[in-house]
């Protein structure tokens, strides 16, 4: 069986985020760019499922600019077999919405025929929580997401998943989209050697266009702002105090 | 211009307050429709009936839509689609498993977490974890949105909404229910408190963790966790406040031994007022803070506990 992973190159989330002064969007030139920290954990999960027998090919696909290069090349050196990188923007500051990013996973799917796709349950930059799901649609699959854990069974797969309400477990058929939530796995770290052997192995490269799919986006971005800011604090030196503005400020 | 909500129905009860306050934010769209769908829906759909502001409802029972899973679910909604322009629902994970299928269905972008309307094609979203706001005009002819709960207020009752019968649309059978691990609790839920007492990786076990359920009751509050002490297994991840997990906005949020990451704090700045207690005075969370305490947790917990009430 293979595994498709798609991975978002996005924002470092330790980066402080700053919106930019014309309010057109949040500054990304020179800032730390890393793997959507979900889709690590999907890479992970992919590349388990390789090492205990269940798959054999881990293919990461991203979407977006050239140097989302760099984001499969992390892939690769965490154990994926092969990548392909899909040219769909030119400026870093263009996300591709979920939609456009389904449709093109889903002729990716169509060429390389996985019995799974395992992918991020959010992109921690545009947060929508989304392509996942759209995929399976688009695709007429099985949905898993938010998964904190896997077990692939022939033609089923066990998800559990993090629900609002505590945790749900369902079966799902084969082949199907699951999207992975924090506490599947711990991401392995890149040795060395392996980020070595990385360079040398495959990466495809094609456009939104080999695959006939408009990316024009469905939301136009109208303004970006800054989150109102709170009014500044005071420390108080002890619990009585603490107890006393709480009752003054009628919070209890 | 019409709107189909989604309404939050879980074995048969309807979540009322996240219910009510999608409603609130979809009244500004226009005249609600609101659905029940479950195994059995209609005592949901009867409760439905009554949120002010509920033009209608439909109750679609069906075994295949007990568990909500997101494929029946999806089929559903689309079949009914043709009726509205707007296709919304509260922000809550079984949502946020529908919506986006049912988007991609209709060939529209989904519109996630939703704070503001600001008309019926433009809206207001938090992105990067809340670090910055969007406003989004979209183009598509059928705007399919979640709505983040915490900024709205509840619709009132006193609504008499007529209820109509439907049927399920034809299952996929793409999915099967296993099981549900839901623990059953007396405080309030996270995401509707008045007051919500949190812990992080600082409380340092699960027994400890006692020590701010015990400030929880106090309160009558509700008890999150952050990510830490989820996965150090302090707390469940129902519990969980931050960008990936529950967003909250209680009137006094306490937070214990939590650092304040970005992540963290997502989930919880709009809270009226905020209570920081950590025994590092450099923590990033003494900067959202209205009160500050720098103490050892171990010993300010059990005083406040005390000392409160
Ligand atoms: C993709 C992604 C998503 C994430 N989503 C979330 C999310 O939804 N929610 C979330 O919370 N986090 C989330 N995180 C994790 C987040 O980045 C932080 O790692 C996490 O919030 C830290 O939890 P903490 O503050 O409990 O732990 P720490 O950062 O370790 O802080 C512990 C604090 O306790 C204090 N302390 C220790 N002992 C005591 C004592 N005896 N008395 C008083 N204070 C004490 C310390 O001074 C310290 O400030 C996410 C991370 C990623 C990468
Ligand atoms: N441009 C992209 N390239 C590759 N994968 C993506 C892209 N956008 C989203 N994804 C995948 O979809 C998941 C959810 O993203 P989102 O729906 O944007 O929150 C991510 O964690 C990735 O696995």
């Amino acid at each position: 069986m293979k595994v498709l992973v798609p991975v978002k190159r996005v924002i470092d989330y330790n980066v402080k985020v700053r919106v930019k002064a014309d309010g057109s969007g949040v500054d990304l030139a020179n800032v730390k760019m890393s793997m959507n920290p979900f889709d690590e954990i999907a890479v992970e999960e992919a590349i388990r499922l390789k090492e205990a027998g269940k798959a054999d090919e881990v293919v990461a696909v991203s979407i977006g600019v050239k140097q989302a290069q760099e984001t499969l090349r992390t892939a690769l050196a965490m154990g994926a077999d092969r990548a392909i990188l899909v040219v769909a923007a030119e400026d870093v500051h263009t996300d591709i919405e979920p939609l456009a990013v389904a449709k093109i996973l889903a002729k990716v799917v169509e060429e390389e025929q996985p019995g799974i796709v395992l992918a991020g349950k959010q992109a921690i930059d545009n947060d929508m929580n989304a392509t996942g799901q759209m995929l399976s649609a688009l695709l007429g699959w099985s949905q898993g997401t938010f998964a904190s854990e896997l077990d692939i069974d022939g033609d089923t797969a066990k998800v559990t998943r993090e629900v609002d309400g505590g945790l749900q477990t369902i079966s799902v058929k084969m082949p199907a989209i699951v999207t992975v939530d924090l506490r599947l796995n711990e991401p392995r770290y890149a040795s060395l050697p392996n980020i070595m052997k990385a360079k040398k192995k495959p990466m495809a490269e094609k456009t939104a266009a080999d695959y006939g799919v408009d990316t024009t986006p469905r939301l136009e971005v109208v303004s970006t702002s800054e989150p109102a800011a709170r009014a500044a604090g005071i420390m108080v030196g002890s619990v009585d105090e603490l107890v006393e503005k709480l009752k003054e400020a009628g919070a209890v | 211009m019409a709107v189909l909500l989604l309404a939050e129905v879980t074995d048969g009860a309807l979540a009322l307050d996240a219910t009510a306050k999608a409603v609130t934010a979809a009244a500004a769209l226009g005249d609600v429709t609101v659905l029940a769908a479950g195994a059995s829906a209609a005592a949901a759909g009867a409760e439905a009936a009554k949120i002010a502001g509920v033009a209608k409802v439909l109750v679609a029972e069906d075994a295949s839509l007990g568990h909500r899973l997101a494929e029946p679910t999806a089929a559903l909604i689309v079949s009914l689609a043709g009726d509205y322009e707007h296709i919304v629902a509260p922000a809550t994970t079984d949502a946020k498993n529908v919506l986006p299928r049912v988007a991609a269905l209709l060939d529209v972008m989904v519109i996630s977490d939703v704070t503001a309307v600001v008309d019926g094609s433009t809206f207001e979203r938090p992105i990067y974890a809340g670090n910055a706001i969007q406003t989004v005009k979209s183009s598509d002819a059928k705007k399919v949105i979640s709505f983040r709960t915490a900024t709205f207020d509840a619709a009132g009752d006193g609504g008499s909404a007529a209820v109509e019968t439907i049927g399920a649309a034809e299952n996929p059978g793409l999915s099967e229910w296993i099981e549900d691990k839901v623990a059953a609790s007396d405080r309030p839920e996270l995401t509707s408190a008045g007051v919500v007492v949190s812990g992080g990786r600082g409380v340092g076990s699960e027994d400890d963790f006692k020590l701010i359920e015990g400030l929880a009751d106090k309160l009558g509050a509700a008890v999150g966790a952050s990510r830490a002490a989820v996965d150090s297994g302090y707390a469940p991840n129902d519990w969980q406040v931050g960008q990936t997990g529950k967003v909250v906005a209680p009137d006094l949020y306490i937070a214990i031994g939590i650092s304040g990451a970005i992540q963290h704090l997502a989930g919880m700045k709009d809270s009226k007022v905020i209570v920081a207690i950590n025994k590092d005075e450099e923590a990033p969370i003494f900067q959202v803070a209205d009160f500050g305490l720098v103490a050892d947790l171990f010993a300010a917990v059990p005083e406040l506990t005390e000392k409160l009430g």
